[in-house]
This record gives C-alpha cells, structure tokens and sequence, in this order.
C-alpha cells in the first residue's frame, strides 16, 4: 500500500470519527426497541446487517408492529432510503471507475456517514485519483459499519432488562425529531416537514399505515412546489 | 404489539435487497447519467417528508398512555425539534428531549 493510498484512508476514518456519538447510540436503540417488538437477537441483527439504515429500520417495524400490509410496509420504508439514489448519482463520477466488484461492495456501505464524509472530501480535493478516492470511501466505513452492527447486538441483548419506567416507548420519536430538525435548512424543508406532520395526523384514521403514505406524498409535493415557487421568485425578491 | 414473524420474513429480505438496489442503481449500473431535475428536487425531500409524519401520531396520542394526550411526552417533543433547529446537533437535541422527558415524568 502506497504511502498516499494508506493516508487517504486515514483521513476517511477520522472524516466518520465524530458519526460515532450518533450512530451508536442509534443503533443501540433500534436493538432494544426491535427486542421489545419481540425479535430474536438473531432476527435484529440479520435486520440491522442486511438493511444497515437506521431510519428505514425504525419505520419498518414501527409499521409492522402496527401489523400494516407487507406493501405498504415496503413502500413506506424504501421511500425513506430514496434519498440515497442522491448519493449514488452524486458518488458515480468519483468511484465509478471501480471494478464492479468493488462497487457492488461500496454500494452496501453507502450510508448518510460516508456519503457525507465523502461529498465534502471529493469536493475539496478534485485531484485525488480513483485509488485515493476508493481508500478515502473504505476509510470512512470504518468506524461506523462494525460499530452499526456490535450496538445493533447491545441493544438486543439489554434489550427486555429496560424497564417500562425509562419511557423508552418515546426514545424513537424524540431520536427521529432529532435527526429531522438539522434537515430544515430552507423554508421548503421546513413546509415539507409541516405538510408531512399535519396530513399524517389527518389521515392517521386511513387503515394499514396508507395515512403515512399519503401524508409523504404530499409533503413531498408541497417541499418540491414551494422550492420552484421560491426559485422563481428569487430573482425579483433580489 | 409483537412482529408477526412471518410478516418479518417478507419485509426484512425484501428492504434489505431494495435498500441495496437503491445504493448499488447509479454506482453500479447507471454511472454518469444525470438525473431528471424534478426527480432530483423531489428527492431532495424523501427524509424530510416521511420522517416527521411517522412520528407524529405518536407523539400527540402514545400508546404508552392508552393514546391520551401526554404533557410530559408533547413538551419533549417540541424541546427536541426546537434545540435541532437552533443548535443544528441531533445529539444535544436528544439529549435535550430526553432530559425534559425524564424532568416532567418525574415531577
């Protein structure tokens, strides 16, 4: 290994490093929620490692807790992992010229952490050549894949010992607030983000979690629309 | 309510290999091809749009309390979205809807 290929991944680990205060944690939460929705430890972790996003994970068996259709269920969990066809278009010009083995395994560590590390690395330093870049994205899976999957395993194994007095019914809304409130960074964000709340109380009444779905589409409309709206008002408002 | 299990050996395989799909489409497969605008703006908006709505019933009716509204559970709510926006850090956002939680049960 070259002295500039070991370094490039170096700085992918410390790029992810400070992830680990939120991934941990994530996952050991979503371990002892899915025991106490009645998985095995072997069922959470074949959930956390052959899914490995947390978001989707929490949506899916919240929904099937709920016991709603296998489809809507998959519609609904698949539709909060779309974002990262962004990252694979936004990734393709810079690890694209990869074997296609080595694709197809970056492609299973592409989660928000690395694309994150990665987007801001690639854009600053546009020299890096296709190894650099390659060690850089392995660099940056480092502290989070194995830490994903160990806190996935300590959840599950602490998991029925937490008593219902620690109100851990609540840790998922108020973990999933959390990580939506960063993302309200324009006003578009923010209708979307209302429209999604309003609608989904609205049509929580429709049977099998359907009212999630058409909360989703709406509220994705509405941030789509006023995003135009604002775009083309923008050169008047000055 | 407990997962039923055979509920769980459909939809797990299934989003495990979507999820995939989804990393693997432009990286593997579809390479340099640009995305349609609109597309992209809408997806822009995926997290966003779904995230918030999945938990609002919860929050304003939990099953925790048999559904009725719960002081306790709606301030910490809003003490977490509050400190995101501002502080823009998930972790002292939870760490902020937590302590509320636990304060306001404990009073």
């Amino acid at each position: 290994m070259t002295v500039s290929i070991r370094s490039a991944f170096l700085r992918g680990c410390l790029a992810s490093a400070p992830f680990v205060i939120v991934v941990g944690p994530f996952a050991l939460l979503f371990g002892v929620v899915a025991t106490e929705a009645g998985l095995d430890v072997l069922q959470v972790m074949l959930f956390s490692v052959s899914v490995f996003a947390g978001a989707s994970q929490f949506a899916a068996l919240q929904l099937m807790q709920e016991n709603a259709p296998a489809l809507v269920i998959l519609a609904t969990s698949l539709a909060v992992n779309l974002r990262m066809v962004m990252y694979s278009v936004a990734m393709a010009p810079h690890l694209g010229g990869a074997s296609l083995g080595t694709r197809a395994l970056m492609a299973y560590f592409l989660v928000d952490q690395s694309f994150a590390a990665c987007q801001v690395e690639f854009d600053r330093k546009p020299a890096l050549t296709l190894p650099e870049k390659v060690a850089f994205f392995f660099g940056s899976v480092v502290p989070i894949a194995p830490l994903w999957f160990a806190a996935s395993l300590a959840g599950a194994l602490i998991g029925r010992s937490i008593p219902p007095e620690f109100a851990l019914d609540f840790a998922v809304p108020i973990t999933f607030l959390a990580i939506c409130a960063p993302m309200l960074r324009s006003i578009p964000h923010v209708i979307s983000a209302a429209v999604s709340i309003v609608a989904a109380l609205l049509f929580s009444w429709l049977p099998y979690g359907t009212g999630l779905l058409v909360a989703a589409c709406l509220a994705m409309a509405a941030g789509a629309l006023s995003e135009v709206m604002m775009e083309r008002r923008g050169p008047h408002a000055g | 309510m407990p997962v039923d299990p055979l509920l769980y050996w459909i939809v797990v395989p299934a989003l495990g290999v979507g999820t995939y799909v989804i990393r693997f489409s432009f990286l593997g497969i579809l390479g340099n091809r640009p995305l349609p605008s609109a597309l992209r703006r809408a997806l822009r908006y995926t997290a966003v749009a779904i995230l918030p709505g999945l938990v609002a019933p919860a929050v304003l009716w939990p099953p925790a309390t048999g559904g009725e509204v719960d002081p306790p559970r709606l301030a910490a709510a809003l003490v977490t979205m509050l400190v995101g926006i501002v502080t823009r850090s998930v972790i002292g956002a939870i760490l902020a809807g937590g302590a509320t939680l636990y304060t306001l049960l404990w009073l």
